[in-house]
């Protein structure tokens, strides 16, 4: 069964509509990387798959389910997910306290949560920082905690916002080795978005480029390289896209 | 000096009464405002709605509100031929608290509803995104704002324990009854007793230092597991 299905979704802010999707299937057990200059709508179309907004027009189901209507629904929806935001928010609290937040949400047991805490925070190499305050780390240590706080859920599905836009190439590369790992122990589907090709080269199965709000290329990641369909794509990895 | 330590201390059954009845009178002032200003602030700084940029500036309008006007607002509400004259309130206690409610209330609202707005979205985004339900997310933006929620409640204590206009209108300054430090100070002053007058306003520069050493002692520690 896929795990998203997008038909006719559209949203709009005022007269401009910055997305327009009118079919978009993404299957599960796989690392998706959404690319394209800033303002194409990608991350319009992760807070959409995040059920964070809906849709101006047009259906999204997630699990052969659609996604509107039902409060209850979606909410169980939304705790099988979970979105990494490109400026991670701490809160103000200890490391161990941030990740905890959303097993705490799901009323696991204390023991259960502390396990699974320290097995997040030991995955990305935090479990020294598990009792320090959350708002006193670098970025990069931020981002870690931030995705183990996600990975601490055990989403089935993980999306990540621009999330080494702010990164030295280390902490870029130790996020990466993290989302890709995680993805395979887990079993997590993984859509990653970001403005660097060479990470959607890196680390994803699938990769689609989005322009002016439209999904123009949608192809295997070697094949979107190697043979890309659409010229606009051609023209965006030489470099020479005009937007 | 001497004299005058000596005269506090004869004095201190009474100053004692004036500094505790200050105290009551601003604290429970202070305690109501908030219990009506966080919930509201909160609502107004997280909800988009008709009305709620003009509602904002009339908050904002209020929190300037000349103390002696909300003593006059009162005052007029509580006088013996006013619309509440008959339950016979007019210089007490209760007028005065009812009195600093209407100062405090505006201001503890419009910083609250500041301290939620300035991150409302990105921390109502993530709450939601890591599993939370709307109420849920709402507690978040709310426990993490809780620092400047804490200042918004200390600034409206500041403003009610130190105003004078309000207390004095519809409090009297009646001995042993109505007395507090700012209409005592006002009364010293005017019968020349620079010097207790001057007495008073250090206790009251003291108290506010405590209260607000006490108040942000806790607001940004960790808790630990």
């Amino acid at each position: 069964m896929p795990l998203y299905e997008l038909r006719d979704v559209t949203r709009r802010y005022g007269e401009r509509t910055v997305l327009d999707v009118p079919e978009l299937t993404l299957m599960g057990d796989r690392v998706y990387a959404i690319v394209g200059p800033s303002g194409a709508g990608k991350t319009t179309l992760l807070r959409i798959l995040n059920l964070l907004d809906p849709p101006d027009s047009g259906q999204v189901r997630f699990m052969g389910q659609e996604t509107a209507g039902n409060e209850r629904r979606r909410l169980e929806m939304m705790r099988t997910m979970c979105m990494v935001f490109q400026k991670p928010y701490m809160f103000r609290t200890t490391v161990f306290n941030n990740v905890a937040y959303g097993l705490r949400l799901r009323s696991l047991t204390p023991t259960e949560i502390r396990s699974r805490v320290m097995e997040a925070l030991e995955f990305v190499g935090m479990q020294d920082f598990a009792h320090h305050p959350a708002t006193r780390l670098s970025g990069g240590e931020g981002q870690r905690v931030a995705v183990a706080r996600a990975l601490a859920i055990r989403p089935q599905v993980l999306l990540l916002d621009e999330p080494t836009a702010n990164l030295d190439p280390a902490n870029v590369a130790h996020i990466e080795r993290i989302v890709r790992q995680g993805a395979d122990r887990y079993g997590t589907s993984v859509l990653l978005v970001t403005h660097n090709l060479f990470q959607a080269k890196r680390i994803a199965d699938e990769t689609l480029l989005m322009v002016d709000g439209r999904i123009i290329e949608h192809q295997p990641t070697a094949d979107f390289f190697a043979h890309p369909r659409d010229a606009r794509t051609q023209a965006f990895l030489t470099g020479t896209m005009v937007y | 000096m001497d004299a005058i330590i000596a005269y506090l201390v004869s004095m201190r059954a009474e100053i004692g009464q004036i500094v505790g009845l200050s105290l009551t009178v601003s604290g429970t002032a202070t305690l109501l405002a908030s219990l009506v200003g966080i919930p509201l602030g909160a609502y107004v700084g997280m909800n988009e709605f008709a009305g709620r940029r003009l509602l904002l500036r009339v908050i904002y309008t209020l929190m300037a509100l000349p103390p002696v006007l909300a003593g006059l607002l009162v005052f007029l509400l509580l006088s013996r031929s006013g619309p509440l004259g008959r339950w016979g309130l007019l210089f007490t206690p209760a007028a005065m608290i009812a009195a600093q409610f209407l100062l405090v209330t505006p201001i503890v609202t419009g910083l609250t509803a500041a301290a939620v707005a300035s991150k409302e979205r990105v921390i109502h985004d993530l709450a939601l995104s890591l599993g939370a339900a709307r109420s849920q997310a709402a507690w978040a933006v709310i426990s993490e704002a809780r620092t400047a929620i804490m200042a918004a409640v200390l600034t409206g204590f500041g403003r009610a324990f130190a105003e004078v206009g309000a207390v004095m209108l519809v409090g009297g300054n009646i001995r042993h009854y109505t007395r507090v430090l700012t209409t005592a100070i006002v009364q010293l002053t005017r019968q020349g007793e620079i010097t207790l007058a001057v007495s008073l306003g250090v206790i009251l520069l003291l108290i506010s230092f405590v209260v607000s050493s006490v108040m942000l002692l806790d607001s940004d520690q960790f808790k630990f597991d």
